[in-house]
Formats: C-alpha cells, structure tokens, sequence
C-alpha cells in the first residue's frame, strides 16, 4: 500500500517537472520572434547579410535613426497616436452607453440590436473597402486623420459594447436600484454610481480599442496615400512591398511598433482578459 | 397607470439614446457599404472602367467560379480548407493542452501568462512580417536553427516555393492563435466547480476519465463558441499571408480572403464583392449547421 503511494508520488513528481519543461520550453517559442527581431533591428546591413548571428557583433541604432530621420517614422507614428487616440475615446464612450442598457434592461429590440454588433465581427472587412473608397472620395474624405479616426471608432465600437455588457454584468443591479430610489436619474445613476466602479474594466476596453486601431492596415493603406497622414502600419506596408527589402529597417520599424502596444498590454493584460472572458464563461 | 406609462415612455427614451452613437457608425460605415457592396457583386465594376457600369446578373460569380477570372478557384478553395483546419485544430489542441498546464496557479503564473498571450495583442500583418524574416531563404534564422539540428543540409526557400508556402504560413498562424484558446479554456477551466473532481476522485475515476466525463462536459459551451468564433475568424484572416506571401507563388498560399483582397487592390470591385457574397453566404450556412449539429445557443 506504502508502496503504491510512493509510486504515485513519484509519478505526479515527474509529471510535474514534465510540465515545466514544456511550459518553458513554449515560453521560448513565444519570445523567440519578438527577440529576433529586436536582435535584427540593432545590426548593420553587413551582418543581416551575411550567416546568421545570434547576437549582433558590432549593434548599431543606424536602422532606428534611419526609420525615425530618413523614414519619417515619427511622424507616422504620431499620426497613428492621434487617430487611435480618438477612435478608442469615442468607441469606449459608444461602449459605456449601449453595453449599460443591453445588459441591464429588457427591450423588444434587444435581440436585433445585439445580431447589429455581431454581424460586424463576421463579415469580410473587404467587401466593405470598395464601397468606402467610393463613398468617402464622393464626400472628399480621403487623406484625413478625422476620416481614419471615425472608420477605427466604427472598427471598435461593437466589440467595446459587448465587452462592456460583460464588464456591467459582473456588477450587482442593486447599486443603481439604491440611486433611482434616492432620486436619482438614469443618466446619474449610471455616472455617479456604476461607471466609478468600471474604471479598470472601461480602461482596458479603451487600451483595447486603442491597439486594434493602431494595428490596423488596409483602411489606412485604401485610404491614405499622401506621405503626411501615413500610418505607422502604412509606413512598413510600404517598405514590404518592396522588392529588396532592408529588413534592419524592417526590423526597427516592427519593433517601433510593437512598443506602445508591448506597454499598454503589459498594462491592462489583467483586465482585458477579464473583459474577455467575462461574457463567454458565464454566458 | 398613467404615470406607469409615462414611465415606461421615459425608460424606452433613454435606451434608445443610450443605443443611438453604437448603431449610427456601423449603420453608416459597415452596413451601407455592405450593402452597396452586395450591389456591385451583381455588377461589371470596375474603377478602369467606371463610366461604363452595368448590371451582368451572376457573371462575376460565373467568372470566378469557372476559372475564366484567371485564377484557379479550386486550389482556393482547398487551400481555404486546408488553411483553417489545420490551423484550426493545432491551435486548440495545443492551446486546450497548455489551458490544462495553467489550470493550477503556481508562482509567476500571472508573469507567465501575460508573457504567452502577449501575441494576441500584435497585428496579424506584423506578426507576418516576423515570421516572413524567420523564414527567409538565404539569410534566415529558421534555416540556421534546422541546419544546427542537422534536419536539413541546404537553404530552403521556404516562402518562395509552392510546397512549402501555405505550410510555413500554418505555422505562424498557429503560434498566433494559440493564446486565444488559451485565455479562453483556462478561465473557463479554473470556473469548474472543485467538488466535481472530488466527487470523481472519490468514485475511483483516473484522471482521463475525469477529463472526459467532468471536464470536458462543464466546460463545453465554451470550446463549442471558441470553435465557431475562430472558424469564422481565420477565414476571414488574409493579414498574416499579406505580409508572408501576398498569396504567392503562383497562387500556392492563397485563399479565399486573400484573393479578395488582390481583386480589390486590382480595382476589380465587382469581382472582389462577389467573392466577398461568397464568403458571407458560406459563413451563414455554417454556423447555422453547426449550431444545429452541436445544438449550441446561447443560453448553454
């Protein structure tokens, strides 16, 4: 019988350490493509060229100073800043509303309104691209941050109300029923009382909001082709399209990128997996 | 009563401009070039040629569908399958498996986490372009680590030749997907009530049968909707072969989202929107077969 158990034991302590092993080993394969590309970006031209080195032997910030000066880099990405900027202010506030009523309150429309959000996540974003190009050159609308800003906010909306449904739901109904008691309206109920209590849940619909639309390409890439409006995704896109490609500069630029999204991530990670999982798993 | 319906009135009010800024934008940028867009598939639209649209019936579609658009539509199509099946399966086998791994906090788990998920929060287009650099031929690091391991003695152009190409974008796309089956089953996994696997301990079951007999059933509506979602987003996810392949060569890494894609950078709209229709029409039949098949609602 000791026996038995000692065999067990031994066993679960294998699989244990088993379970390290991989859990490492996957951490490795996750990092690894973020880690060679930080690498590539701080070697001269000479050593990308040549046989792999795993470690750059002479780093360099030529490929940064070259994307920032010569590139126009900094400029792209102020450009993506105040687009992305504005859209996840005016999608989290879209958000903040309709997410309140449709998890909080019955109405005949309720079904239809929540499909209308749905939908948008099914279809095809490129079946919509030619009729925008036609409507938006129509009304003169092309090359302009505002214009990019309102089609990432029209991006975002529907998955910041449904993650802001979830985030209300986790929220017992008494609190506001307290409020209307007191007097209080609707509206107030709602500011003064619920939307305190979401702070971390509406930031990170909002860091969520912010980094879709930062990554976003082919609306900015359909819609934008004078230099000064170009996105930070707009920028590489072009560098990719061409035949030789500098992948140095490549390689800064991605990491260029990836910084701002690596922050707020690391930031909010916490809540926006919440945000997340909160509608499926009690769904 | 009459105060209940002035209310009532009150309260329909403010849910309709509570709704009101949610709907107008999708209404006005998703909806109504939808639409329009449904239009021009029945239409020869081109921007080439744009003083001379008319209405052709079903033409596009014929064309594409009988190859005389240039392009071989059934190794599209089979590309398409291939590409979400195989991506699909991998990512939620392994990403189920390292749910199963993280189930049980240990210290740093929190650390851990975050770093592992950290890919779903990049761009599918600069996720490609990583991996594109990887993968290269000449100076890639993918070749260097194969050829350390002695797995292959030369070069391979991994992106640059048809047996290959898909394959390599499968590959990333599957390190991509993965942590969104991660963050999905592990919360749900970590929400099985403890009792469950005490009842089963004490029932003599081993831990396989407590995997198929308590797990897998408390956490099924979650797998099933995961699933679904994702189906229907790798279909729709052209981003990461944009940036690995543009489809290429010779059509191998295509499929069906991508194509679309070059038919609207081609300016062949009425092409591109009956392809798009296609793609609709095909997401529709499936989610209502697979809500059927799996008698999934919402309420589960």
């Amino acid at each position: 019988m000791a026996n038995n158990l000692n065999t067990r034991k031994a066993k679960q302590k294998t699989l244990t350490v088993l379970k390290f092993v991989f859990l490492f080993i996957y951490l490795v394969v996750v990092m690894f493509p973020f880690l060679w590309m930080l690498t590539t970006s701080f070697k001269p031209s000479s050593e990308i060229n040549g046989p792999v080195d795993y470690i750059p032997n002479n780093p360099t910030m030529e490929n940064y100073i070259n994307m920032l000066v010569k590139g126009n880099f900094g400029k792209y990405m102020l450009n993506s800043l105040i687009s992305s900027t504005f859209a996840a202010a005016v999608a989290t506030f879209c958000g903040i509303l309709a997410g309140y009523v449709i998890s909080r309150f019955n109405f005949r429309m309720k079904t239809p309104v929540y499909l209308l959000f749905m939908i948008t996540q099914m279809i095809p974003s490129f079946i919509m691209l030619a009729p925008l190009y036609q409507m938006l050159s129509k009304a003169g609308m092309t090359n302009s941050l505002g214009t990019l800003a309102i089609l990432y906010a029209n991006m975002t909306i529907p998955f910041s109300v449904v993650t802001m449904s979830g985030f209300y739901a986790g929220v017992s109904n008494s609190i506001e029923e307290a409020a209307w008691i007191d007097g209080c309206g609707y509206v107030r109920a709602l500011f003064s009382v619920i939307v305190p209590l979401l702070l971390p849940g509406i930031a990170a619909t909002a860091i969520f909001a912010f980094m879709n639309s930062w990554n976003e390409l082919f609306m900015a890439v359909m819609f934008v082709d004078m230099d000064k409006f170009k996105t930070i995704t707009v920028g590489l896109n072009s560098l990719i399209l061409k035949y030789n490609i500098k992948w140095g500069e490549m390689a800064a630029g991605t990491v260029l990128a990836l910084v701002p999204t690596m922050f707020l991530f690391g930031f909010a990670q916490k809540y926006m997996i919440e945000g997340l999982t909160a509608g499926s798993v009690k769904g | 009563m009459k105060s209940n319906k002035r209310l009532g009135q009150r309260r329909n009010i403010f849910i309709f401009c509570m709704l009101l800024p949610a709907i107008l934008l999708p209404l006005i940028f998703t909806y109504y070039p939808l639409i329009k867009g449904g239009v021009m598939a029945f239409q020869n639209y081109t921007l080439m040629d744009i003083k001379n649209v008319s209405w052709c019936g079903f033409d596009n579609f014929a064309n594409i569908l009988s190859n005389e658009a240039g392009v071989d539509f059934g190794q599209i199509a089979k590309n398409t399958v291939i590409w979400v099946v195989v991506s699909l399966a991998l990512q939620f086998t392994l990403g189920f498996a390292l749910s199963l791994m993280l189930k049980k906090k240990f210290k740093g788990a929190g650390l851990y986490q975050g770093l592992i998920f950290f890919p779903y929060a990049v761009s599918g287009f600069l996720i490609g372009i990583m991996w594109r650099w990887m993968f290269n031929g000449s100076n890639g690091v993918i070749n260097d680590l194969l050829m350390n391991l002695g797995l292959i003695e030369t070069n391979v152009g991994w992106l640059a030749q048809k047996e290959t190409a898909l394959l390599s974008c499968m590959i990333a796309n599957v390190w991509y997907g993965i942590p969104f089956f991660t963050i999905m089953i592990t919360a749900a996994l970590r929400g099985v009530a403890p009792e469950l696997y005490e009842a089963a301990d004490m029932d003599g079951a081993s831990k396989i049968q407590q995997f198929f007999n308590v797990t897998v059933p408390s956490i099924k509506s979650v797998l099933l909707m995961t699933v679904l979602m994702r189906v229907i987003w790798i279909f729709n996810f052209p981003d990461l072969i944009y940036s690995m392949t543009s489809g290429g060569p010779a059509n191998s890494s295509q499929i069906i989202t991508s194509y679309m894609m070059t038919l609207v950078y081609s300016m062949d709209y009425g092409k591109a929107s009956a392809v798009g229709l296609m793609v609709i029409a095909f997401l529709a039949i499936f989610t209502l077969v697979y809500m059927g098949a799996t008698k999934y609602t919402s309420e589960d």
